[in-house]
Order: structure tokens, then C-alpha cells, then sequence
């Protein structure tokens, strides 16, 4: 069943804008229930009062962004059904485990244990409240980890079969859905980066104490463990970062592409440090993609395939294909799919009308083809490519920032150490101008991983075309600006009880 | 185990989730008495405060509800919330709204003002409750789909399942499952709340709501037992009606019969103990009770050849557990997966026990730095 654009547009940016809001607020709980366990464990093993205050403030604007974290997030997991009903069919044998999972798993013991954690310190013991704050945080990465395998699955697609019969994919391996690698380095590198956007917010908010004069020790306390944490979770976020652009290469060449602004494939293949993408080239002629750039030469090579000579394939080799690389062009990919869609459709009529041995050859051709049967859905080879100037800075202001962030730590440790950072006034303006930063690159992040795999829901088996639910556009629409008037309402208070309660200080929590 | 056998318990435990997620929407009632029990601020705060320890888990609950669902009857999740579109939409909205109120209520610069979170509070517990009430409803009088052979779906009606508002069974279960809420919320603040003056309001409404449960509970009971239903043949698949086709499955299965009777019998003791005998525990009885009838009354929808969500528009498309389900192999992983939950339910008992040791008073929500 192929839907309008009209529709499909719409599905898409309300799944778009619900998700951009909630990533808005779980990377700082995934991160900053990790930092106030560590301060907390801090004052059960010294007893020092202080620690409890300061555990205490940063406790509350937790309390205060999982809130809406929570708001944001009930919808992302019904929107598979309501608005992509027909992958819920497709793929939800295999995608609908991993959720029910993560509920399981891991929503119970962040909303059992939050209430201990909030509401549990003069009524369970220390060790138990320390337990209850530690299991917040595992409880919260937890989800991350199941909703990243199902993500990781979407973008390359294993350990299950398509049953002709039931016209959708099944689960073949748990283990292999779950181990996938792609599933791996998305998890770590997601996880990590939100533990990145936490110690910014620590270090940024502590770093407007130190500047204010006020509550200068809780300040130095917070920034000593908001720098280390995040120093250590940068280097770990860069490492996790380059698998993440190796599994993208190996299972998603054209996002890569993409990520690059790569038209032409090559050998040595550079990674492009600063540029700006000329709007005016498109697919197949020979302008230069950028006005300007400044290349690192092998990098992207290297990058993509661990090897300086390895051979990256452009936009163009892989929309028209490559013979000396082995590429087929889309165009093949599409008639080999119509085949497949065309098979897979007598076979379901030679069944139906009892003729076996028609359906056991259409069967046959179906499966000779049914690797590309994604691309049968497709209208044009240029549909396969997803919008290069999305991927491009978004990719490329990720990366930018996330250089700074690891600076930015390693400068705010050393000086802390020497005790002089709260003497540093350009420091500590620079941490508290970087919050936003880190909430841009992690949006940026999002929308590489997610845009730069367009058009696939699943890669190279279900387009966003196919997956929509068969409901009105209007409908969509009205639910999008409903979703827009009432995330941002929300937002905007949030923000407004989050600055008020920094105002106020640890000593009024 | 064999692939029914797979169905049959994964439809075991949705109905199990569904009943517990019942069971706790005595949050949702609690929200909506908010001004009935509480006459001053420092009421107010105790009641939000005390609903506020486990509103969490009523949310998790439907969060559950849903991923089970998903996982183990994708094909329902395809169909119902793909088609009942604007139902399901507002049942969302309902539920978003509520969870930023509980924090954001009182605290000082919150844009809004207090009473506007109360709002939301109260939306989501009376027209919330409601619209799931009338979305459970629908299982039993069904919904405008059509299912193609590649099991692709889409809603016959442009009102996207607003329509089941008009089916008065529908409305009459939604509103039944509001004044059940609204009762166990009595019944829960009674056990929980150290606050005299607050309690004292607590019999009048528990009684006003009792009624009104009650007269909607009997009209839903005779409704699902004497009306017709679907039924389908096991060896082709084909749908067909049958008359008082749920009171056949229950005489069938008369196990099933029996314990809907201890769920009901449960419900009205706890109901009879707080109001005739001043008792405390009430919610123990009548939450048991609440969970036992859910489940059953859930459960006999997928058993016996049952159809458990049927198709105004087409007859044919409508949905059993043999045809809507995940296959063999997710069904016996996810199996699997289900042991925690006794280890969950095991670490839910023993943190509500020891936060409700003793019971909540004004002077301790005060006393509180982090309070709702």
C-alpha cells in the first residue's frame, strides 16, 4: 500500500519533532544520574554533610528534567503504532521484544527506585537510599540499551527471516538482534555522550556560582566531579564515535557518503574539516560539492575501513554503480525489488488459488530477489540518497563540538586541581556558554543517525514510504501542532523552574 | 511449548498488566478528588504528595501495557493504534500532561500557576480514564478496520475511532472505570493518610462512587455476558457470531467463572469493611478484587475461540490471539524474558513497604525538602 507524500511527510515530522524533544532531556538524565550516584557515594563513605547538599541540588533539576523526559517519552513508543502501523506489522516481531524489554527491564526500576530517591531520605537507610540512586541510573541507561538495540536493528537489519506467509520479518536469533554491532556502538557512544552533556551542565551552572561569588565550595565540589567524569566520557565518547563511523560505513555507505558530502568515491578518501556545500549540485554532474574545503587527507578511509588506502564509495558510485568496486546502482537494485514485489505478490495468488507449484516457483524468484525487495517500494534511484546538507553539518558540528568539549574538560581539570579555576573568569564563562552546545551537538547526533539513513524506516528492506499508518494527512497534521504547541509550552517552563531553582542554590534544597 | 500454548500466555499476561494498570489508576481517581477531600492547601499537598509516590508506576503500568502488546500481538498494535488514531492521540495527550504536573505544581516560577497544573491532573484522571475505559470497550464491540492479505491495515471511518464514543457500552465503560478509580483512591487514602480531617470526607465519597460503579459494573457484565460475539474456527480461521457467546465461554471454562465471582466478592467486601466497619485496609480487598475481575474479564476475551477485537467494517479482519500474534520464536524469547517479572514485582512490594511504613501526615510533607 503506497501512501501520499503528504502523509508521510507529515508522519515524519511529527516523529521528528517528538523525538527532538525528548532528546532534549534523556541524555541529561542518562548522565546525571550517573554524576549525583557518584556524589552521593561520596558522602556515605565521608559522612560529610556537604556532599548530601550538594547530591541534594543537583537531585532536584534532575527531578525536574525527568519530568518532562517522561512527558516526552510516553508518546515515542506509541508512535510506532499510531503513526507507523505498517512497520509495527513489518518489523514488530522482531522490534516490538526490545521495548517490551525495556519496560520490563528498565522502566520499573527507575520509577520504584525514583521514588526512593526523592522521597526515601529519612525513611530507608543510607546504604539503601545510596542502592536506590545507583539503580535510577542503571535503571535509566538500561532503557537506553534496549531502545538502541532496536534501533541499532533498524539500521542494519539482523538475525531474522521474512516469512512469505505472514508478509513480515521474524525473529530468528536474540542473541544476534541483541549483540548486533551496530546496536553495540550506538549504545556506548549514545550513552556516553549524554554523560558528556551532564558534566557540561554541571560545569557550566557551577562555573555561574563561581562567577556570582556564591556558594563557591559547593561550586569547586561539583566542578572537581563534573570535570573528571566528563573528561573520561569524552575520551570514551571520541573512541565509541569512530566504531560508530565504522559500522556506518560498512552497513550504511551512503550515509556516509552523505556525512561527507562524498560524490565521487576514492581511494585515500578525506574527511572534510571545515566546508561549506554548494546548494547547487546535484547527483551525477561534475561540479565541485563544496564553495570551500578544507580536507584531511586518508582520514575518512581511515575513519571508515581502519585503512588509509581503503577505497570510500561517493553518492555517485553507489546511485549508478561502480564495477571496479563491485557496486550495483540503485536503478538494478530497484528492478531486482520490483521483481521481488512482484514474486512475492503471485505467490500469495498462486496459493490462494491452490496452485502449489506455480507458488513454489514464484517463491523461488522471490528469494532469489528478496534482498532487495526495500528498493522495489522506491520511485527513483535518487530517492536512495538522503539530504547531504542535514547529514553533512550535522555530522560535522557534532564532531566540532564534541573536539571542544574534551578541551574544555581537560582545561576546567587542570585548573581545578591547582585550585585557580574559580580565578579563571574566561573559563568559567566559556563552561557556562557551552550548555547550549552540548544540547546542539547532541540533536545534531540524532539527526545524522536518523536523517542520514533516509529513506529507510529499516535499511534496504522497508522505506518510510511503506511504513506510515494508513491514517489522513490532516489527522497527522493536527497531532503535530498539537505536539508542537504543547512540548514547547512545556519546555518553556521547564527551563523557567530550572533557572529559578538554580537561583535559589544548593542551601535552599 | 506449542505456539497457542505461547498465545494463550501471552494473552495471560496482557490481561494481567492491563488488570494491575487498572488496579492503579486509583492515582488518576485520587487527582480527580484533589478539591472534594481536600479543603486547604496544606490537604491538598498531602493528597498530591501521596499519590505522588506512586503516580510513576501507574505510567510505567500503561507503558507496559503497551510494549507487551506490541511485542507478543503486533498486529493489534498495527491495527488499533494505527487506525483508532485521534482514541488513542487523546489518551496521550491525557497521559503527557500528567507528567510534568506532579513536579512542576508547586514549584516557584512555574509559568502557569498552581491551579493550571491541577487542570491537567484532573483531565488526566477523569477524561484519561475515561478514553481508556472506552478503548478497553472497543475490544468487546469492536472497531471500523480492514486487514488486507499482506496483513496491512487501515480505518474505515475518517473519525478515526472517535466513533466508538457514540456506542453507549463503550461510554458506559469508560465511565465505569473513572468511578472505580475514584473509590480505590478513597480506599488508598484511607490506608495511607494520617490526616483526620481529610479522612473524614473519605466514606461520603466512597459510597457516591460505589453506586455509581456498581450500577455501570452490572450493565457492562450483563452487556458482555447475553450479547452476541465473534467466534472463530480454529482450523480456518473463519469468523462468525455467536449469541451470549462470552457466557458459553464462561460456562465452559468454569474455573474462569469462579474466580470472576472471588474478584467481585473481593471488591464488595473491601467496599462493605471500609464503609460499614471503619477499616483501613479496605484497598487491600477491593484492589485484589479489581485485579482478579480485570484479568478475567480480559482474559475470556482471548480464550476459547474468542475474537478479541472485532471488525465492524469486515468481519473476516477481525483480530484473535492466533491471528494477530508474534511468532513462535519471539513468543518463546519474550517467555523467557517474562521470569523477572516476579523478581519486578518482588522489588515494587518491598519499596512500597518500606515507604509506607508509617502512614503520610501534613506535618511530614512540610518537613520534606523535595515534595510535590
Amino acid at each position: 500500500m503506497e501512501h501520499t507524500d503528504l502523509l508521510v511527510d507529515w508522519s515524519r515530522a511529527q516523529f521528528a519533532l517528538t523525538a527532538l524533544y525528548h532528546w532534549l532531556f534523556v541524555p541529561l538524565t542518562l548522565g546525571l544520574t550517573f554524576i549525583v550516584a557518584i556524589m552521593e557515594t561520596i558522602y556515605v563513605k565521608t559522612g560529610d554533610e556537604k556532599w548530601k547538599t550538594t547530591t541534594k541540588f543537583w537531585m532536584g533539576l534532575l527531578a525536574i528534567n525527568f519530568a518532562i523526559g517522561l512527558a516526552t517519552g510516553i508518546i515515542m513508543e506509541f508512535e510506532f503504532g499510531t503513526n507507523w502501523s505498517n512497520y509495527s506489522w513489518i518489523v514488530g516481531d522482531i522490534f516490538g521484544a526490545p521495548l517490551a524489554i525495556e519496560g520490563l527491564m528498565a522502566f520499573f526500576m527507575e520509577s520504584t527506585f525514583f521514588a526512593v530517591m526523592f522521597f526515601g531520605w529519612d525513611k530507608v537507610s543510607k546504604k539503601m537510599h545510596l542502592t536506590s540512586t545507583w539503580l535510577v541510573a542503571l535503571g535509566s541507561n538500561l532503557s537506553a540499551l534496549w531502545i538502541l538495540v532496536a534501533n541499532g536493528w533498524m539500521q542494519h537489519p539482523v538475525g531474522m527471516h521474512f516469512n512469505p506467509d505472514t508478509a513480515r520479518n521474524e525473529m530468528q536469533d536474540f542473541w544476534e538482534v541483541f549483540l548486533n554491532p551496530n546496536a553495540v556502538s550506538k549504545f556506548l557512544h549514545t550513552v556516553s555522550s549524554g554523560y558528556v552533556l551532564a558534566s557540561l551542565f554541571v560545569l557550566g551552572i557551577s562555573a555561574w556560582f563561581l562567577l556570582k561569588k556564591r556558594d563557591t565550595q559547593f561550586a569547586r565540589r561539583s566542578i572537581i566531579v563534573a570535570s573528571s567524569f566528563g573528561l573520561i566520557a569524552s575520551m570514551y565518547l571520541i573512541t565509541t564515535g569512530d566504531e560508530s563511523a565504522h559500522q556506518v560505513a560498512l552497513n550504511q555507505p551512503m550515509k556516509l557518503a552523505a556525512m561527507e558530502g562524498l560524490y565521487d568515491g576514492e581511494k585515500r578518501a578525506g574527511i572534510v574539516a571545515f566546508g561549506v556545500l554548494d546548494a547547487s549540485k546535484t547527483i551525477g554532474d561534475t561540479k565541485d560539492p563544496f564553495y570551500f574545503s578544507f580536507e584531511i587527507p586518508g582520514a575518512l578511509s581511515f575513519l571508515g575501513y581502519h585503512n588509509l588506502n581503503a577505497f570510500v564509495p561517493g553518492i555517485d558510485d553507489l546511485i549508478y554503480g561502480n564495477k571496479e568496486h563491485g557496486i550495483m546502482s540503485v536503478g538494478e537494485k530497484m528492478q531486482k525489488g520490483k521483481i521481488a514485489v512482484g514474486a512475492l505478490t503471485a505467490y500469495k495468488n498462486y496459493k490462494k488459488a491452490g496452485d502449489l507449484t506455480k507458488a513454489s516457483r514464484a517463491l523461488k524468484t522471490f528469494e532469489a530477489n528478496e534482498q532487495y525487495m526495500g528498493y522495489g517500494y522506491l520511485k527513483k534511484p535518487t530517492d536512495a540518497v538522503p539530504s547531504v546538507a542535514l547529514s553533512f553539518y550535522s555530522f560535522h558540528t557534532m564532531v566540532g563540538l564534541g573536539s571542544w568539549f574534551l578541551l574544555l574538560f581537560l582545561i576546567s581539570l587542570y585548573y581545578s586541581m591547582i585550585n585557580e579555576m574559580h580565578k579563571k573568569k574566561w573559563l568559567l564563562y566559556l563552561a557556562l556558554f557551552t550548555i547550549p552546545f552540548g544540547y546542539v551537538a547532541q540533536e545534531a547526533g540524532w539527526i545524522v543517525a536518523e536523517a542520514g539513513r533516509q529513506p529507510w524506516a529499516i535499511q534496504d528492506l522497508l522505506p518510510v514510504g511503506m511504513a506510515a499508518s494508513n491514517v489522513a494527512s490532516t489527522s497527522v497534521m493536527i497531532t503535530f501542532w498539537l505536539f508542537a504547541i504543547l512540548f514547547t509550552g512545556l519546555l518553556i517552563a521547564e527551563v523557567k523552574i530550572m533557572l529559578k531553582q538554580i537561583k535559589i542554590g544548593p542551601e535552599g534544597h | 511449548m506449542d505456539l497457542l500454548t505461547l498465545q494463550e500466555y501471552w494473552w495471560f499476561l496482557v490481561s494481567v498488566i492491563g488488570a494491575l494498570f487498572v488496579f492503579m489508576t486509583f492515582v488518576q481517581g485520587g487527582q480527580t478528588l484533589l478539591y472534594r477531600l481536600g479543603r486547604t492547601e496544606d490537604e491538598r499537598d498531602l493528597l498530591i504528595n501521596s499519590l505522588g509516590r506512586k503516580w510513576e508506576l501507574t505510567f510505567t503500568m500503561l507503558v507496559m501495557f503497551g510494549g507487551a502488546l506490541f511485542a507478543a500481538f503486533p498486529l493489534f498494535y498495527a491495527v488499533s493504534f494505527g487506525g483508532a488514531y485521534y482514541v488513542w492521540m487523546a489518551i496521550l495527550f491525557c497521559f503527557i500532561i500528567q507528567a510534568v504536573a506532579y513536579e512542576y505544581r508547586k514549584k516557584p516560577d512555574n509559568l502557569y500557576g498552581e491551579k493550571f497544573y491541577e487542570t491537567l491532573l484532573y483531565i488526566n484522571g477523569s477524561l484519561g480514564i475515561f478514553l481508556i475505559g472506552v478503548a478497553l470497550g472497543t475490544l468487546f464491540t469492536g472497531g471500523n478496520f480492514v486487514v488486507n492479505s499482506s496483513h496491512l491495515s487501515h480505518w474505515t471511518m475518517q473519525s478515526y475511532g472517535l466513533e466508538a464514543l457514540l456506542n453507549p457500552f463503550n461510554v458506559a465503560f469508560g465511565l465505569m472505570l473513572v468511578f472505580l478509580s475514584r473509590m480505590q483512591a478513597g480506599l488508598y487514602f484511607l490506608n495511607s493518610l494520617d490526616a483526620p480531617t481529610v479522612v473524614a470526607r473519605i466514606k461520603k465519597v466512597v459510597t457516591v462512587n460505589f453506586v455509581m460503579f456498581l450500577v455501570l459494573f452490572l450493565f457492562v457484565l450483563g452487556m458482555i455476558l447475553f450479547s452476541d460475539g465473534l467466534v472463530y474456527d480454529s482450523a480456518t480461521g473463519v469468523v462468525s457470531v455467536q449469541s451470549m457467546k462470552f457466557l458459553h465461554s464462561f460456562l465452559d471454562m468454569p474455573l474462569l467463572l469462579v474466580l470472576l465471582l472471588v474478584g467481585v466478592v473481593s471488591l464488595l467486601w473491601g467496599v462493605f469493611i471500609a464503609l460499614v466497619k471503619n477499616s483501613e485496609k479496605a484497598i487491600w480487598f477491593t484492589g485484589f478484587g479489581t485485579i482478579v475481575t480485570v484479568t478475567i474479564v480480559m482474559l475470556i476475551l482471548g480464550l476459547d475461540n474468542s475474537v478479541y477485537y472485532p471488525s465492524l467494517a469486515d468481519m473476516q479482519s477481525s483480530l484473535t490471539i492466533e491471528n494477530s500474534s508474534g511468532s513462535h520464536y519471539t513468543l518463546s524469547v519474550m517467555a523467557v524474558v517474562s521470569v523477572l517479572v516476579p523478581v519486578v514485582a518482588g522489588y515494587i512490594f518491598f519499596v512500597w513497604r518500606s515507604m509506607d511504613k508509617t502512614k503520610l501526615t501534613i506535618d511530614e510533607v512540610k518537613s520534606d525538602a523535595h515534595h510535590y
